[in-house]
């Protein structure tokens, strides 16, 4: 392999779920694979922790080329200071081109601190990644890594490169790409490091860890009743639920009304929660921020209730109710009870 | 023991409670018309490091980057009971990204002196990254712990930490000196004391205009708030600021959108009625 293509290569941090490689790392080997192969480049993943190179065929299954296993006892639960160490030791030696992350608790705790490392930029929460060009004055760069997210200031997307650093790194939250299907007669090389840990790694120990399953599964649910601010209350969240539950739904909701506490985190739909394409998707009381469409904006069918006729989330709509939710909901409540 | 804590916080447009009076035509936020306001996970930081001094003593310096009128969050933040306070300002730390805003604030760290511990927010409203506390760390190579609910033990220079995970939390056993990241589910702050408001707000930064008797009576009061610029900090200008920024935006676009072809449904019975006859009829319930 030339220096030429190593140094232009995509590598994705394989996560460690549940005893599986987690969703949204084999979400970014599908977006890799793509990205690597504009780049005639190759795509490698590599994962960290204890027992984990049985995760090694699944993601060769989904597009890697190359997978890098860091195995040891010490790492079985993620460590800053040891994963990172690690994670550099890697870019160092073999000087990928991209380097893409999860924006889960982890990633968002270790991607930092690798990009401070190597003195890169790191965009955070990205809505989409491409290759492209970059151009200032005379100086022009090819085939680098656009990292594209909504900013703050309402409508508006921005497009971020890296163009003299590297790696070119960037956070992408679960669902936002496609899981690739596996194939397992793809071929692929596994290497098995052999990290040390020392002393110095885990003067930070995690003494107890308590871990729940997960309650929502707001990716694969068909039907998602979501609420926002307009909903107002804790209390006036019940409706919601209600609603989702009598028509076999999941309640979703916007991130003001996850920091007005109407609703815990696990269930924030949007750039900063997790994307969600479901057959029907009923947004009440949401005035349709950037941020909380690049989360839904995908769904079959998106019914809007807002008393607001000109809130944004009319546009994305398929069908618009301009009133109260407190009113409308209970009438489908009882319009879908006493449905033929 | 006393600890010697520094707490960063910023000042951010409140994006809490955008309404329509600052929204301009074309969609996008006039940011000068929000209100300015100390960070929300920031105060919850402060008050972590408040509540370590009300059961251990010890000194809290508040620092932020940021133009001339950050002045106020820092006045915020000493009206709660911080202890000191800087400002790191100059033209040259304008446009930075998180990698060169964590430079400026590791100069500026180092600069002040020895440390227990760091306390960030976990993330600034403005742009969600939760970056610069884990970049600050890895500079002045220290441990951190990020999403942070609470100290539960200190003795010491020993710590135990409740930190939330994916799925749940878990307590960690480390040593200072250590960054600490705190999430806004961890003790509430506390609200700025009536005396200490009165007092701080007549707190200033140096103009550089004012006579030097002027400056005196402010230092002597105690109402002189430092400010550091990069010849103050004497760290290089090309990692500060704009030049000291490895991303760049190459593009930004304002999203319009066109109205899709809706149909509306009125909020009478029947109005109801017909939306879940048109759901069923086409199978979405």
């Amino acid at each position: 392999m030339n220096r030429n293509v190593m140094e232009n290569s995509v590598w994705v941090f394989a996560e460690n779920g549940n005893k599986t490689v987690a969703d949204v790392s084999l979400e970014l080997m599908g977006k890799g694979r793509e990205l690597a192969d504009q780049l005639h480049s190759e795509l490698v993943a590599f994962i960290i922790g204890n027992d984990v190179s049985n995760f090694a065929p699944e993601l060769i299954a989904c597009g890697a080329d190359k997978v890098y296993v860091a195995e040891h006892p010490q790492l079985a639960n993620y460590l800053t200071l040891p994963y990172s160490r690690i994670a550099v030791d890697l870019i160092k030696k073999y000087r990928p081109g991209v380097l893409l992350m999860g924006a889960t608790n982890i990633g968002r705790d270790l991607a930092p601190r690798i990009a401070s490392h190597m003195r890169t930029g790191l965009t955070a929460d990205c809505t989409d990644l491409e290759i492209g060009d970059y151009k200032v004055g005379k100086k022009a760069w090819e085939h680098i890594l656009l990292q594209i997210r909504p900013a703050f200031g309402g409508n508006i997307i921005a497009t971020i490169v890296t163009p003299e650093k590297r790696p070119q790194m960037a956070t992408v939250r679960e669902g936002v790409f496609k899981r690739p299907d596996s194939d397992y007669s793809r071929k692929g090389e596994i290497v098995q490091l052999k990290p040390k840990v020392t002393e110095e790694d885990v003067i930070l120990k995690i003494v107890e860890r308590v871990k729940a399953e997960k309650k929502v599964n707001l990716k694969s649910a068909r039907i998602i009743v979501a609420g926002g601010m307009g909903v107002g209350s804790r209390e006036s969240f019940e409706i919601i639920h209600e609603l989702a539950k009598i028509l076999g739904g999941e309640v979703g909701a916007t991130r003001a009304a996850v920091d007005a506490g109407f609703i815990d985190r696990e269930y924030q739909i949007g750039q900063t929660g997790v994307t969600v394409r479901p057959n029907l998707y009923i947004a009440s009381g949401i005035s349709g921020a950037i941020q909380h469409r690049a989360g839904m904006q995908e769904s079959d069918r998106i019914i809007a209730i807002n008393t607001d006729p000109n809130a944004p989330i009319f546009s994305i709509a398929h069908y618009g109710i301009v009133g109260d939710l407190n009113e409308t909901i209970p009438k489908m409540i009882k319009a879908y009870k006493e449905k033929d | 023991m006393p600890y010697r804590m520094v707490c960063l916080i910023k000042q951010v447009p409140d994006t809490r409670n955008i309404t329509s009076d600052v929204l301009r035509e074309d969609g996008t936020v006039n940011r000068q018309a929000l209100p300015a306001v100390v960070n929300p996970d920031d105060l919850f930081a402060l008050e972590m490091a408040l509540g370590v001094k009300d059961k251990f003593g010890g000194e809290i310096t508040v620092i932020s980057m940021g133009p001339p009128m950050a002045i106020e969050v820092l006045k915020d933040a000493l009206s709660r009971g911080a202890d000191n306070a800087i400002l790191l300002s100059d033209k040259g730390f304008a446009g930075a990204d998180t990698l060169a805003t964590s430079y400026v604030l590791e100069w500026a760290i180092r600069k002040n002196g020895n440390f227990d511990l760091i306390f960030c927010g976990r993330q600034a409203i403005d742009g969600d990254t939760a970056q610069v506390g884990p970049q600050v760390a890895e500079k002045l190579d220290i441990p951190q712990v990020t999403l942070a609910e609470a100290i539960e033990y200190l003795n010491g220079d020993e710590i135990v930490i409740r930190r939330i995970i994916d799925g749940g939390y878990e307590r960690i056993r480390g040593r200072m000196p250590l960054l600490i990241t705190v999430i806004n589910t961890a003790q509430r702050p506390r609200p700025p004391s009536a005396k200490r408001l009165m007092f701080w707000k007549k707190g200033k930064i140096s103009s550089g205009a004012e006579s030097e008797e002027e400056r005196r009576r402010l230092v002597n009061r105690g109402l002189l708030i430092p400010v550091w610029n990069i010849e103050e900090l004497g760290c290089p200008a090309n990692i500060c600021g704009f030049a000291g920024s490895p991303t760049r935006i190459k593009r930004v676009e304002s999203v319009k959108l066109t109205p899709r072809d809706h149909k509306y449904f009125d909020t009478s019975e029947q109005g109801i009625k017909d939306l879940i006859n048109e759901l069923i009829d086409e199978h979405a319930i």
